[in-house]
Parts: structure tokens; sequence; C-alpha cells
């Protein structure tokens, strides 16, 4: 490790001198890098490690404050799917509901429009891509007051459709850049030697590209699952106070244990059965979306 | 039927001598490809559905928003005494509501907003706005930056940190905002950590400590998103650079400066840019924490406040927000001279 070259040190603390004199005295280099690994991990994992031990304990020691688990129950879980006050076991499964209709409906529609883009040419190809990036840069708040008088008219406020529809208007512009970025840098190679071979089009795009495609259509819907299932703005605001639709994040936000109770440790709970699917599926898909976060992020 | 061999992508110049070959088409090397007919039309087919859906769900939506901005709301007509239908062209009054605080005054004529309406808190909220960008912005930076370098240098355990940094960017926002509730709940975790620096008493629904709250829940969850698009950049950096500027006796400090900070600079404003927009127009946060309470009320919870009193009020709320965050961008992008709309791959390649 000492013979290979180490990025600069300067942020993170450690001297030159490590480098040029590794076998005298203290080991800095390591020390540092654990010490940085710790101080990363307290920073990401401290809130969410309080989280976790709010939720498993009793309501009455809420104000602990301790960080060691006490007071062990499972009470906060069974009173998050208690439906007296709150509508929370519902609104997960509108969540997966609303989720899986927006996934489906921006990456049906623009799994095609990021093929064009990564593999064809054609005329106001970049004038397109930068009006679908210019869509997505809209704050969700310009389009929320003229859809709410819209849905009003319709009948469509408090109706699946009502939730579904405004949020494509982030997922498809996401759809579209994570794909191409992704087809984008696929081996072409493959499809023109399907070609060669005889292959139409359709073909070649079916037996080829897509199952190459498939861990990229993957993580995209993972991408976009995930910010469907944060959202909060649009829902809040078109959900019109109907709990049969209200997704996980409304549902939280009003999260209540009756007048005058502050539920601590019960809205952790629920925050907590929201959270750990999303948690789960980061651990288990991590290099993939760390891949499809710089793909859509830094490629632009 | 040529079309699905011909032209490459963004990225493809390599193949594309190949591919002139596989076409059967005349190509000068060098030189852009014409555009088959049969191309052109096929990406008409396969783009066409994309740009219909994104010109109704956000495209219409703004124009309605723009047009309605310029009508009366109904209400009390306060010159006339009689109630208003609403509709009628109503000029700029709208925007000059927000933006000169003219409020109209019973009897016609305009006053200044006094305090208690929506009106009067617009540049309060625009100032907040942009205060917790730029502080909360530039805190993940250089945070994120600081991070980015930790994991870059750590050789052991990077798979572990790179988990658990992906966490406070996989909780909701809204999740975040309730579990940082608890935190600085009275008498909870935050009084006692900053009791220890000698601060006792913060009221946290206070004014500045409500702001500063904002500030370090938002940071907190989005740095590591942060120090991720930074690494990205950072491991795109040959470590011979180092090598050989360090044989050259470059110290650690001039490292940074000359090597890894002009070479990350392109992923790094990208971030930038992206996150400035994303916390000018933050709503979840301070919607939850503090219900923008105190001094705490962003653009997007002004106009969601208005939504009700004032539709066409607030549709000239909401069009001032976005023109306001679009100037930011501007101003960001002229600033960092960032690439953030793709560009032609002759631009791409010279970049």
């Amino acid at each position: 490790m000492t013979s290979s070259v180490q990025a600069p040190t300067a942020a993170a603390g450690a001297g030159d001198t490590t480098f040029e004199h590794p076998k005298r005295g203290f080991p800095w280099g390591t020390f540092g890098s654990y010490a940085s690994i710790v101080i990363i991990l307290v920073w990401c994992l401290t809130p969410f490690y309080y989280m976790t031990i709010m939720a498993f304990r009793q309501p009455d020691y809420a104000l602990d404050n301790s960080l060691v688990p006490s007071h062990l129950t499972l009470s906060n879980f069974k009173y998050a799917f208690n439906t007296t006050n709150n509508h929370f076991g519902r609104s997960l499964i509108n969540g997966v509901i609303i989720g899986i209709a927006v996934t489906v409906i921006g990456m049906a529609v623009g799994v095609f429009a990021a093929y064009a883009m990564a593999r064809l040419q054609f005329r106001f190809k970049y004038l397109i891509l930068g009006a679908v990036l210019a869509a997505s840069m809209f704050p969700g708040v310009a389009i929320l007051t003229p859809l709410f008088q819209l849905f009003t008219d319709w009948g469509w406020l408090g109706t699946y459709q009502g939730l579904i529809v405004p949020q494509i208007s982030g997922a498809l512009p996401l759809a579209v850049f994570v794909l191409t970025s992704f087809f984008t840098d696929m081996p072409w190679e493959l499809e023109q030697a399907a070609r060669v071979d005889g292959a139409t089009p359709g073909q070649a795009f079916r037996l080829v590209i897509l199952p190459l495609a498939a861990p990229a259509l993957f993580t995209c819907a993972i991408l976009i699952f995930l910010s469907v299932w944060n959202e909060y703005l649009l829902s809040v605001n078109l959900y019109n106070g109907n709990d049969n639709v209200a997704p996980p994040t409304v549902a939280l936000a009003k999260f209540t244990a009756g007048p005058h109770v502050q539920p601590y440790t019960q809205t952790m709970a629920a925050g907590l059965i929201i959270t750990i699917p999303l948690v789960i599926v980061v651990l288990i898909c991590q290099r993939r979306i760390v891949s499809g976060l710089t793909a859509g992020g830094v490629k632009g | 039927m040529s079309h699905m061999q011909s032209v490459p992508g963004f990225d493809q110049e390599t193949a594309l001598g190949q591919e002139a070959e596989l076409a059967g088409a005349p190509q000068k090397p060098g030189k852009r490809k014409k555009i088959a007919t049969g191309e052109g039309r096929l990406a008409f087919f396969l783009v066409t559905p994309t740009v219909i859906l994104l010109a109704v769900i956000v495209g219409y939506p703004i124009v309605k928003a723009i047009i309605a901005s310029f009508q009366k709301d109904r209400g009390l007509n306060p010159a006339t005494g009689f109630f208003d239908q609403g509709g009628g062209f109503a000029g700029f009054d709208n925007y000059k509501t927000w933006l000169l605080q003219q409020c109209p005054k019973p009897g016609g004529g305009t006053i200044k907003c006094p305090p208690g309406t929506l009106a009067s808190e617009f540049w309060a909220s625009v100032g907040f706005t942009l205060g917790v960008t730029i502080v909360a912005v530039a805190l993940e930076t250089v945070i994120g930056m600081i991070m980015a370098l930790m994991m870059h240098k750590a050789f052991k355990g990077r798979g572990l940190v790179r988990a658990a940094i992906l966490i406070p960017w996989a909780i909701p926002t809204a999740v975040s905002a309730k579990l940082w509730q608890v935190i600085y709940a009275p008498s909870g975790v935050a009084d006692r950590v900053v009791g220890w620096f000698g601060f006792n008493n913060v009221q946290w629904s206070e004014k500045w400590p409500a702001r500063i709250a904002i500030v370090f829940t938002d940071t907190w969850k989005t740095t590591p998103f942060m120090a991720l698009l930074i690494l990205a950049g950072l491991q795109g950096i040959p470590d011979e650079l180092y090598e050989s500027a360090k044989v050259d006796g470059a110290s650690a400090w001039q490292r940074f400066w000359r090597i890894t900070l002009p070479l990350v600079k392109p992923a790094l404003a990208v971030a930038l840019i992206f996150r400035s927009l994303d916390t000018l127009r933050m709503y979840d946060l301070p919607a939850i924490l503090t219900g923008g309470a105190n001094g705490t009320t962003t653009l997007s919870i002004l106009v969601v406040k208005q939504i009700q009193s004032g539709p066409n009020s607030a549709s000239a709320l909401s069009t001032i927000t976005f023109i306001f965050i679009f100037a930011c961008a501007f101003v960001l992008v002229k600033l960092l001279g960032a690439n953030i709309f793709p560009k032609p791959p002759a631009k791409v390649k010279a970049r």
C-alpha cells in the first residue's frame, strides 16, 4: 500500500512524511484511513441508528436520549398499523401501486427515446435532449398550481391517476437520461454482428440489445421507484385528504397518536418501515445505483 | 433499412469507419455523416411519445399557469366592494403584488402589503430560500469533497463506506424530516449535543435555530450524494499525474489545488448545479420540520400556501419561482462554465 500513490492528503489530515518514510514511527497513513472511514460511518449512520433504536423503544422513554438500545418493545410497529388514527398500512400499498405505475409508464416511454438518443442521428436531437432536461428542472410548484385547478375540474383530486400522472414529469426525464447514458456505453458491435448475420432491426433489439440492457433497465427502474417513493410535494397537495390513495410519505407526515401527544417512537417505527425496503435494495444494488447516479448526474 | 447499422451515438467516433463500410455509404473521415431518411423517421417514432407526454404533463400546465398569472382571482373586489368572479385580465397586478408588495386597497388603488398577508412574506422567503441554498450547498460541497477524498484514499472498507453513504440518500426526505424532528425535540438529543458546547436552552423552533436545523438536516442527507458524484470524478484522475507531481516535489496541498481540483471541476460543477436547483425548490423538509413557521418559508411553501386563497396569484408566484430558479441556474452555469446541457459529439470530444 505504501508504494502505491496516495490521493492528496491535505483534507484527510495525514502528512507527506508517511509516504516517504513508511517504516518509521506511527503508521499515520493507515490510521488516517481507518479514522476517515469511522468519521464517514458515524456521519451517515448515527441518525439512522437512532431512528432504529427509537422505533423499538417504549413510548414513555422516548426522550431518554440514550444511544444504547433500552426499554425494547414491538408495540410501536403494532401502533403504526393500527387504523384508529392513521392509515399507514394502506399507504404502503398505495405507495407500491403509484410507484410501479409511474415506473412502468416512465420506462416504457423513455426507453425508446433513450435508444434513439444514443443510437440514431436525427435533426433537433440535442434540442430535444435539452428540452427533456429542462422539463425535469422545473420546480414541482410550477406545475402544481395549474394541475390543482385542472384536477379539481376533472374530479381527479384524491385519485390514483391524479397522483400518478404528475409524477411522470420527473420520472420520464430521469429514465431518458439514465438510459441514454447506459445505451451510449453499450458495445454496439454485438448488434451489428447480429444484423450482419441477418437479424432484422426488431430481432436485433429484442434478442441482443434488451438482454444486454436488462441490468441498466433494472437500475433505472430502481432509481425511478425510489424517487416516486420519496415524493411529497405533489402527493400531499393532490391527494385531497383521501387516505385510500395517500402514499407513505403523506401518511407519515400526518402520523398522529391523537391530540397533544407527540408519537415520537411510533413515528420512528413507521419511518423505519418505509425506509427498510429502500435500504435493503440500495445495499444489494449499490454498485449499480452508484453507476446509475453518476451516469445520470455527471454525464447528464 | 440501413439505419440500424449506420450512425453511432455520442462517443462512437472510433467505430465510424467500419460502420460506414457496412452501410455502404460514402464517408469522408472526420466529417459528420449525412442523416439517413429512414433513420430520421425511426427516431421520430421513438422520440415522439416522450415529447408529447412531457408537453402534456409539463409544457401545458406551465403555459396554463403563465396565462392564469395575468388573470384576476375571484374574491371581494376592493374597488367596488362586490364579489368578483375573477378571470378578467389583470395585467401585471399579480406580479406587482409579490414583487413590488402592492396589495389592493379598499376603495381602489394599492397599498404596501400589510404584515400577516402571504405577499408580505415574499422577499423574506426569497432571502431564506437563497440563503439556505448558498449555505447548504457550500457545506455539502466542502464536506462532500472531504468525504470523497477520504473514500478515494481508503483502500480497505471502501465498499462498506459506499454502502453506508447511500443510506442517508435512500431515506425519504419526509422520513428524515420526522427523524430530525425527534432529534430537535425539546430536551432531545440536539439539545444535549449543543449543551456540550455550552449552548443551553436553545429553542429549536425559533427563527435562527430553526434555520440552522434545516440547513444541517439537508446537509446531512445530501452530502453523501455529493461525495459519490465527486468520487466518480476523482476516480477518473490518473495516478501517474500525482506520482510525477510528487517526483517534482509538489506538496500535498499543491497537488490538491493544481491537480485534483481542476480535474474534478467538471463533475463538481454539475453536482453543484443540480444540488442548487434542488435546494432552491426545497419543500418537503421545511414543510414537515417547521411547517414554514418562524421565517423558514421557502418559495415552494409560499406557493402551496397561496394556492387555496388565490390560484391565479399563486400561478404568478410559481412563475416567478421558476424564473428565479432558472436565473440562478444560468448564473451558476456561467460562473462555473459547466456543461449541463448535452452537446453534439464534436463539442463533447473537444471537452
